[in-house]
């Protein structure tokens, strides 16, 4: 699947299918961090990725 | 995973609360405690008229579309930092959002009215730009919302927002600050408006997640002078302890809010140490506590050493 990723912007492709949880872990992420985006739809960690969905990890953090 | 309140397909979990929503549940549950949060604090009311701080952000953006939403008489009001891109693209987002809805928009343009941008100002005086940012907002935000007749100035900041700035306070000790860190500051006296930070039961990934459900369309993008900023560290560490044992954050702004409560009713109020302290600037009119106002020191220094006209 074609993961987009922001801060810097750019995508990696990671294999399919897997849970949302796992996506994360293997991108080193902390849930509490980030949104999943899958189109324009939000998904739950126990949600599972197929490996033609194109989906985004919006991070949540911001501030100075 | 299925929602808690109707069992459809939920869009969020939310451990602090051990729930989770889809979509129409979420955004019910956000403007519940965004409501909460306005009454029992005493923020607001329906007849007063709310100036909401806006900067393009999922934060500021949510908190307008709330508030519209709740009934609440609430109009928006942008700085213009620019900061190049960052500032073209986030103004983009505020014109959008506020033109398709109706909400009036005001905006202060810094290389307009200041004569330059931030950064350039920051460089002027020598200071953190970030320090320089938060001078101009807070001295715009009170004097756009006084000059303008709103009763009450209102920003977007969160629960992440809160908890990680006590943490910084705390670590370094600065009691100084702590008075100030509850979601009302009232308008102690005469040139200033009430403050208020509607967000600050919600974390600021809720949050998000009802920009994203609501197909608002903000910034991702950060600020490029917040990189390596002390409070994305603070952040970041306080995600760590939330990650391990949920309702961290919320225990730890919401018990020094209680404690700070507790305490008030054997202390002079801040409205009553505000006007203690507080007298209007000779340059400018505004509350200070010192002769010159800090905007107006900042902008005199920027004056003088600047190469090119710089606005007073």
């Amino acid at each position: 699947m074609k993961v987009l990723l922001n801060h810097p912007v750019r995508e990696v492709d990671v294999k399919g299918p897997r849970r949302v949880k796992d996506l994360l872990k293997e991108l080193n992420l902390l849930s509490e961090t980030v949104l999943v985006v899958r189109g324009d739809e939000l998904v739950t960690e126990d949600d599972m990725l197929r490996d033609d969905d194109r989906i985004e990890i919006r991070p949540v953090m911001s501030g100075g | 995973m299925r929602c808690r309140k109707c069992k459809d397909r939920a869009v969020l979990e939310i451990p602090r609360h051990h729930t989770a929503f889809c979509k129409p549940c979420l955004s019910d549950f956000i403007c519940a405690q965004a409501e909460r949060a306005v009454t029992e604090e005493k923020m607001f009311t329906k007849t007063d008229r709310v100036l909401v701080a806006v900067s393009g952000g999922k934060d500021s953006l949510s908190l307008l579309d709330i508030l519209r939403r709740l009934g609440y008489q609430a109009d928006a009001f942008y700085v213009d930092l620019g900061i190049g891109a960052y500032s073209r693209q986030s103004k983009t987002r505020v014109e959008q959002f506020t033109s398709a809805r109706g909400i009036p928009l005001h905006v202060h343009e810094l290389k307009e009215d200041e004569g330059a941008g931030i950064n350039e100002l920051a460089d002027l005086v020598h200071r953190p730009t970030c320090s320089v940012c938060g001078t101009l907002k807070r001295y715009h935000f009170n004097r756009t919302a006084v000059e303008l007749g709103y009763q009450v100035l209102a920003t977007g900041h969160n629960l992440d927002d809160e908890a990680s700035r006590l943490l910084g306070n705390v670590l370094h000790w600065q009691t100084e600050y702590l008075d100030k860190q509850g979601p009302t500051l009232p308008a102690s006296m005469d040139g200033f408006a009430k403050k208020v930070k509607p967000l600050f039961r919600l974390a600021e990934r809720e949050i998000a997640a009802y920009a994203i459900v609501n197909k608002i369309d903000y910034i991702v993008e950060e600020c490029p002078n917040s990189k390596g900023a002390k409070m994305l560290l603070y952040k970041d560490i306080l995600n760590r302890l939330e990650s391990e044992s949920p309702g961290t954050k919320q225990a730890f702004y919401w018990g020094f809010l209680a404690k700070q409560e507790a305490e008030a009713k054997t202390r002079p109020s801040m409205a009553e140490n505000d006007r203690a302290v507080l007298h209007p600037c000779i340059t400018c009119g505004q509350p200070t506590t010192a002769e010159t106002c800090s905007y107006c020191k900042l902008m005199a220094r920027a004056k003088k050493d600047g190469p090119s006209p710089v606005a007073s």
